[in-house]
């Protein structure tokens, strides 16, 4: 006698896959979320356009620096077209005590942060490997390394607890809890230093935000190499909230990032954010996308890009054109500034790069650049 | 300070590990900056028992129990220090430092050049280093040229409680990146530590035996073989100086050179592998230095190019007192 058939109960999200915020959706309609929604109410018009605003200089500021570099004025240039909703809307949910540790595309990020176009394009110039001072703008010099900053922002932030801890902190009569930020990619998050410092921020509580921009593609490799699922269902597995959000959508990330850093200020640990997104430039000047990806996935993409949205809301929430049509005209003067900005970069002098090297002196380095000055002397000499 | 020399003594003898647990101590009590992270430091007090009761002094957060991965305990030490604290975390042996790799070579030594000089990263890695404990493998290793050909790093040895005691605590003072070489068949090995020493220099080496026919250069555990060697060269007939480089970058080639100017003959010994090794930079450089005073090639005592044996062949491959001696006997072929 054949044994009674039971039935197996498939749960329909076995892995936990957490739900997709969209408070904006491809249509510009606003959608309602109980838990989020809340976290951008007090957004009026005239911020949002100022938002806006933001990410359309970092689209200029990204359209020059690709002109730039195929002109052979720029080295390299990572382009982050079609980012600038993750990027401008997590950093307009920042403080700006809070400490940010991007990778090498967070140029919208950068430029929220107040860092100047020239500063931004030293590094890609061939001029300097940062143009900034990090601490000026609570924003760490890019990092070329995928994921090496991970830990480095996991174990800031067990400073910043350190210094309740140990009674360090910069201002103890301030109630300012500052959050930590780590920017990576979907390539990135395969690397074992986010596996580690995953565990570390779990075991240590420590105050920061991982915020993954999923933009699809690893320079030629697709997301779904690096992952069977998204992103945000890993943190579950370390223990602590994984949120995941339609990138494009600016009022979606600002609400994420808002909810996620008031957890962690108030001790709560750390979150995972993924935005998914779409990269719809080349991963570097140096790549050509067109030997991986169809031009059919290019344009529906494109259809979603996060600006053209945001504009199509802005207009439905009554911005007059003349709000466009200055804006226009001011993002046309700061192309033109971005370009000025590049060019008149100073060249560094070799013989400073011996000072960098180590902060108390060090001999052969002393003796190295004895020599060289000698020797360059020498070339003097004979003229 | 003259009243703190009245109340405890300048002068204890102390075995190595307990000269550096009493470093990490004396630092972590001047300053609660300095933090340890290591995997296994806290309770246990490390699997040397190098850290044993700092956990119990200054608590679980300063001396972090942390979770096993060597690339999060660097990186992680980095942020650290960058947040204005002087991190001094443990790698249990030579062979677990490869996962930390990335961050040492390409994070901690470049970040004080690369953020242009804004950021300052004085963590001091500590590394049980060096073989002949009878162990498996991976546990017996030197790795030390691997770090010394890093810029940005400085890398430091040790070969008496005394050396072990200053050295790691001026290594915590260091504005720069250090990793300090403990060599861990020598934590046992007693010996005195002067307190008052406060103006010890790391990064110089030593002469710790005059003599004027042939030098002989090493470091860490190999210190008290070399001068062993050098005892046994006596009765032949030879006077050996024998340096402790202690320091590997910097490295000190002017001690080197005085030296080598003087006696004309110079032997380098250290357990790593001899190819690629730091003697191959020492002798490159006495060579550039001293051609007219050599009287004989610069020659070199190592490890063979092999992977580290297993422990019941390591002392073939370890240079002992008979390779030095050999070393010293081919030098006066010349």
């Amino acid at each position: 006698m054949p044994e009674q058939q039971t039935t197996v109960e498939v749960p329909s999200n076995p892995w936990g896959i957490p739900a997709r915020l969209q408070l904006l959706n491809e249509e510009a309609q606003l959608q309602h979320d109980d838990k989020f929604s809340p976290y951008v109410e007090d957004i009026d018009r005239e911020t949002l356009q100022q938002v806006y605003r933001t990410m359309m200089l970092t689209r200029r500021f990204d359209d020059e620096a690709t002109a730039l570099q195929r002109q052979g004025q720029l080295a390299l240039w990572a382009p982050c077209k079609g980012q600038e909703a993750a990027q401008v809307g997590s950093a307009f949910a920042t403080r700006p005590e809070d400490f940010i540790f991007p990778s090498y595309r967070e140029h919208g990020v950068a430029i929220s942060r107040g860092i100047d176009p020239g500063e931004l394009l030293a590094l890609f110039r061939g001029v300097n490997t940062c143009g900034w001072k990090p601490q000026d703008h609570n924003f760490q010099a890019y990092t070329l390394v995928l994921a090496a900053q991970v830990p480095h922002a996991t174990g800031y932030a067990m400073g910043l607890n350190f210094d309740a801890d140990f009674g360090n902190e910069r201002d103890p009569n301030s109630d300012e809890k500052p959050a930590v930020l780590a920017y990576f990619g979907d390539g990135s998050s395969t690397e074992g230093e986010v596996h580690e410092s995953m565990v570390f921020a779990a075991s240590y509580n420590a105050p920061v935000l991982f915020f993954v921009q999923n933009n699809q593609w690893a320079i030629s490799v697709p997301f779904s190499t690096q992952s069977r699922v998204p992103i945000a269902t890993r943190a579950a597995g370390y223990g602590f909230e994984g949120l995941r959000v339609d990138g494009n959508d600016i009022l979606a990330v600002v609400a994420a990032t808002r909810y996620a850093l008031e957890k962690i200020r108030a001790g709560e640990g750390p979150v995972l954010i993924e935005a998914e997104t779409y990269r719809l430039g080349a991963h570097t000047t140096a790549d050509d996308p067109t030997k991986y990806r169809t031009n059919e996935e290019l344009e529906s993409r494109t259809l979603h890009e996060p600006i053209g949205r945001l504009e199509k809301y802005l207009r439905a929430q009554g911005t007059p054109d003349s709000f466009f049509e200055e804006l226009m005209a001011e993002v046309k003067e700061y192309g033109a500034s971005v370009r000025n900005s590049a060019l008149n970069l100073q060249n560094p002098r070799f013989e400073d790069f011996f000072e960098r090297v180590y902060a108390s002196a060090h001999p052969l380095v002393q003796e190295e650049a004895q020599w060289f000055q000698e020797y360059q002397e020498g070339f003097e000499e004979q003229n | 300070m003259t009243t703190e020399m009245n109340e405890a003594p300048a002068v204890e003898t102390l075995t190595m590990a307990k000269a550096i647990n009493r470093a990490l101590r004396d630092a972590m009590s001047e300053s609660n900056k300095v933090v340890l992270m290591g995997e296994d430091i806290g309770k246990l007090g490390g699997v040397f028992r190098v850290t044993e009761g700092l956990s119990a002094e200054f608590g679980e957060k300063r001396v972090m129990d942390s979770p096993l991965g060597e690339a999060g305990i660097i990186g992680t030490s980095i942020g650290l220090a960058m947040k204005g604290y002087r991190p001094v975390p443990e790698i249990q042996f030579d062979g677990f430092v490869f996962p930390a790799f990335n961050q040492i070579t390409s994070q901690l030594s470049k970040m004080h050049g690369r953020t242009g000089k804004n950021f300052e990263v004085p963590v001091t890695i500590r590394i049980p280093f060096g073989g002949v404990i009878g162990s498996v493998e991976h546990h017996s290793e030197s790795p030390e040229a691997l770090f010394a050909h890093t810029p940005g790093l400085r890398v430091v040895t040790a070969s008496s409680p005394h050396d072990a005691y200053w050295g790691l605590r001026k290594s915590i003072e260091s504005p720069d990146p250090v990793i300090f070489f403990e060599p861990k068949r020598r934590y046992w090995m007693k010996g005195a530590v002067n307190f008052g020493h406060t103006n010890f220099d790391p990064f110089t080496a030593e002469v710790v035996r005059a003599g004027k026919d042939l030098t002989i250069a090493t470091y860490g555990a190999l210190v008290p073989v070399a001068l062993a060697a050098a005892q046994a060269a006596q009765e032949g007939g030879y006077s050996v100086e024998v340096i402790d480089l202690r320091s590997i970058s910097p490295l000190d080639v002017e001690t080197v050179a005085e030296s080598v100017n003087k006696t004309g003959r110079l032997v380098i010994a250290h357990e790593a592998p001899t190819f690629g090794g730091m003697g191959g930079e020492l002798s490159a450089s006495i060579t550039e230095r001293c051609f007219y005073s050599l009287e004989a090639p610069v020659l070199r005592v190592g490890g063979f190019h092999m992977p580290y044996p297993v422990a019941k062949v390591e002392e073939e491959y370890v240079p002992g007192i008979d390779r030095i001696l050999e070393a010293i006997e081919r030098s006066f072929t010349y």
